[in-house]
């Protein structure tokens, strides 16, 4: 029997920027606040003094531990899907503040007709530029309904950055510089340039200076020192839960943190959910957190499962298409980031310098700026070239035709390490009828609960889309006079590798429940005092790097949920039927 | 050479005093006390310290044995084997000399070596259609972002029960073996060329290996080989840093906020994390 604890208030599960802002927000407003952490407790002392890239960029340090715990994957419908047995293959977020610690920083908005996309295609292009079977869907919230938001969360995360020349409306600019050029940004910046591009220095959560937020907590300038994706910050000058609304959550002292704590299932009764039950990790005693609002701010993965071990809601059914958890999931997988890398003979770049949001960017190629009429694909992306900082069993590139291994690998691996850059299109992922999550019926967890299993497959849309920006990639690696310039190539199939974290959807936002899990303030249309806060809440991938929009999102959530609270239940936004034919 | 535990010049460069001012905390902004603390004292005491002796590091050397591989002549196979991937040339030293192979058995010892992170729970699907899932993977190691051009991760979809300790020992004794069956000879005694010969076969998936394909265990040997080369020296290998020496890699440093706008390639002596911390 589990341990039965008092009620509160709200209980948050997930520490990240999801859980963490929804529980700093509402602890601020005197809501009694319960925050559960799968993971172990961590602060900045944890990251001082371990600049180690084989411990943290190949062994995965603050990765989630997959021996209690993993996913399996397939890419048909009618396959057999196996475990993700390992790290290297499959690593997300673990520990306070989640993968919000170790992330790089890349900022930027969704787009107008990211949050239209099915209105704006059928306006510009007519139904049938939408293939059978994709799930095109608005999100049932404008860019200019979500703006509000981004601006508080970037004044709050005290973002650095400057404003981007083909940029959408904003109510203020960032609250802090642009980081400093360095030769490689500017390289692609006076390249793209000449060719009548608009390049611009990307938006980052690495401080350009030091910094004090709204809510008072203080972030430090960042060094540049090059260990930053994938590490925790030792200077506290990248933005994360940590640093911000962790604290801020505290400080009111109407927070409880609680780490290593394994939510196991959303209890509920007659349609409304009764708090959670869970685990402490560290001595196995079951505990049930009743609350009178459960909020999921989990990784999209956890917050799929738990509404199917939980038996909330309906799940989604490939072979009927109806059903609303699991659908519409997707992903920033193997046929995005692609690509042109240029060898340059004559120059060496200080690459070993760098912090995980430093990047030239530009978005001629971004959504629907560029006439789709005659391409075959829908949306866009982003250009960049990124100075992460790299390490010495990172910068291992050799141009292709290279032996993989042997003298002359080795000398021109040493030859290129300071000579090579990347300029990647950071695309749209769109939905489809066939890719899905839903539970694994083979695979279990050391509970014995089933494991989530993905159903994944690439589509012409994809390799499309990745041809299209390998192109215009490799044209600017030209202007940016490279003597050898390798393109990526398309691929064929899934590749089963889950590094990247950006993986979204499952429990999607809408305007109709029949296609969509929650509304547009993140409420269950199902359960209305269970809040599902994340990226499962994209109907489809945005045209860049995801976290901004998570962010929006867990500040309108956050908005919600204490509107909900004082006015005493209700749903916060009405259901209307929508004519998709999906 | 210059030590390495020698405080580096202006080019990594910041005084205590740049420092502080650059992240604030002259301005009163400290937040976190103890993170500061931490970095402050380190440095100090970084700059306190005396130069290492050349007894210490020979004493570090001398402790060096094998703690995962009992048979010695495993450990002689894997050794000539990472020689071969990573060649002494007139670049720098090969895998040997950096101490790769022992790296590469303190991994193993390790609970990387024992999957200690990963998910190890049945059922493994049947040998045939491991088999087929792994001949989609060597298609796969040919696509994707970078596929030509960077050293394949050791992601092979693993799906065997073996740990990668288990899984390094089959694959030595497959070369060992298939030394004696082509050359009857032992692996670390023949030519060059007919360990190459070995060893491409191997990174064909043509040697037969029990329970999994040998590219799956050769893309494992040339990832870890790699790794020794250019891993802190804390762990075995890049002994000396001679790695990144090799290719001007600095290793951990404070801050680079002075530097990130430089023009010209700026070549550091190298620092280890050991110097890093201050020890």
């Amino acid at each position: 029997m589990a341990v039965k604890l008092d009620k509160v208030d709200v209980v948050v599960v997930g520490s990240g920027w999801a859980g963490g802002i929804v529980s700093a927000e509402l602890a601020k407003d005197g809501h009694k606040v319960v925050t559960l952490e799968r993971g172990k407790d961590q602060t900045r002392s944890d990251f001082i003094g371990v600049k180690d890239e084989l411990r943290y960029t190949n062994r995965y340090e603050m990765m989630q531990n997959l021996g209690p715990e993993t996913i399996t994957s397939r890419v048909s419908i009618n396959d057999v899907a196996l475990p993700v047995r390992t790290r290297a293959e499959f690593s997300t977020g673990t520990d306070l503040g989640g993968g919000s610690v170790h992330w790089a920083g890349s900022v930027y908005r969704y787009r107008p007709f990211d949050f239209e996309i099915r209105t704006k295609t059928i306006e510009r292009y007519g139904e049938k530029k939408i293939p059978e079977g994709m799930m095109l869907q608005d999100w049932g919230i404008t860019y200019d309904e979500l703006e509000p938001y981004y601006d508080k969360w970037e004044k709050m995360a005290g973002i650095s950055g400057e404003p981007d020349p083909l940029g959408d409306n904003r109510s203020s600019d960032y609250p802090n510089p642009p980081m400093q050029e360095s030769p490689a940004i500017k390289l692609f910046k006076e390249a793209t340039e000449r060719m009548g591009l608009h390049p611009y220095q990307m938006a980052s959560a690495n401080m350009s200076e030091t910094y004090t937020n709204p809510d008072g907590e203080t972030l430090n300038q960042c060094m540049f020192c090059a260990f930053c994706t994938m590490y925790g910050c030792d200077f506290g000058a990248k933005s994360d839960p940590l640093v911000t609304v962790l604290p801020t959550a505290v400080k009111t002292g109407n927070c409880e943190i609680r780490t290593n704590s394994l939510v196991r299932r959303v209890l509920h009764q007659d349609g409304k959910a009764t708090g959670v039950l869970y685990t402490d990790t560290r001595t196995g005693v079951e505990y049930e957190q009743p609350a009178d609002i459960v909020v999921l701010a989990a990784f999209t993965f956890t917050n799929n499962r738990l509404l199917m071990l939980s038996e909330i809601g309906q799940q989604y059914d490939p072979e009927t298409r109806e059903g609303v958890i699991g659908r519409n999931y997707h992903g920033q997988f193997n046929s995005t980031f692609l690509g042109a890398r240029g060898f340059f003979e004559d120059k060496k770049f200080n690459m070993y310098m760098g912090a995980g949001g430093l990047g030239g960017a530009l978005s001629d190629y971004d959504a629907d700026h560029f006439d789709h009429t005659d391409l075959d694909f829908i949306g866009g992306g982003g250009i960049e070239l990124r100075q992460y900082g790299d390490g010495a069993i990172k910068s291992n590139v050799v141009p292709k035709g290279t032996p993989r291994w042997g003298p002359e690998f080795k000398d021109k691996s040493v030859h290129y390490a300071n000579r090579s850059l990347i300029v990647w299109y950071s695309s749209t992922v769109l939905s489809w009828w066939h890719n899905y999550l839903d539970l694994d019926p083979t695979y279990k967890d050391e509970f014995g609960d089933p494991l989530l299993r993905i159903t994944y497959k690439l589509t012409d849309q994809d390799k499309n889309i990745a041809k299209f920006g390998i192109e215009k990639c490799t044209e600017i690696m030209e202007e940016m006079g490279a003597d050898i310039i390798d393109q990526d190539e398309v691929p064929d199939e899934f590749d089963h590798l889950y590094s990247g974290q950006h993986y979204a959807g499952g429990i999607i936002m809408g305007t109709d429940p029949a296609t969509s899990a929650v509304n547009n303030y993140l409420q269950m249309w199902d359960m209305e005092n269970l809040f599902v806060v994340g990226a499962t809440a994209f109907p489809q991938f945005g045209s860049h790097h995801p976290t901004p929009t998570v962010a929006a999102l867990a500040y309108r959530a956050a908005e919600g949920i204490d509107k909900y609270l004082k006015d005493g239940g209700g749903m916060l936004a009405k259901a209307k039927q929508q004519n998709i034919n999906v | 050479m210059t030590d390495p535990k020698q405080p580096n010049n202006d080019s990594q460069g910041m005084s205590r005093r740049n420092f502080l001012k650059n992240t604030g905390l002259v301005a009163g902004g400290l937040v976190g006390g103890s993170l500061f603390g931490g970095l402050i004292t380190n440095q100090v005491t970084k700059n306190d310290k005396k130069p290492s002796t050349d007894t210490e590091n020979a004493q570090h050397e001398s402790y060096e044995a094998r703690i995962f591989f009992s048979r010695n002549e495993d450990f002689d196979t894997l050794a000539a084997a990472t020689e071969r991937i990573f060649p002494e040339t007139d670049v720098g030293p090969g895998a040997i000399a950096l101490g790769v192979p022992y790296f590469i058995d303190r991994q193993l010892a390790s609970e990387w070596g024992t999957n200690g992170h990963d998910y190890m729970n049945g059922p493994f699907p049947q040998i045939t259609e491991v088999e087929q899932y792994e001949e989609s993977d060597v298609d796969q190691n040919e696509q994707g972002p970078e596929a030509e051009t960077k050293v394949p991760t050791p992601t092979p979809r693993y799906q065997t029960r073996m740990n990668r300790g288990a899984l390094f020992l089959e694959g030595l004794h497959a070369l060992q073996r298939t030394a004696n069956e082509k050359f009857d000879a032992e692996f670390k005694k023949l030519e060059g060329a007919q360990q190459d010969e070995i060893l491409d076969s191997c990174e064909s998936g043509d040697i037969e290996i029990k329970g999994i394909s040998s590219n799956v265990f050769f893309d494992l040997l040339l990832t870890t080989t790699i790794e020794g080369a250019y891993a802190d020296p804390a762990y075995g290998g890049n002994r000396n840093m001679d790695g990144w020496k090799m290719k001007e890699y600095p290793g951990p440093r404070m801050s680079y906020l002075n530097d990130i706008d430089a023009e010209d390639f700026i070549v550091m002596e190298p620092e280890s994390l050991r110097n890093y911390q201050g020890h």
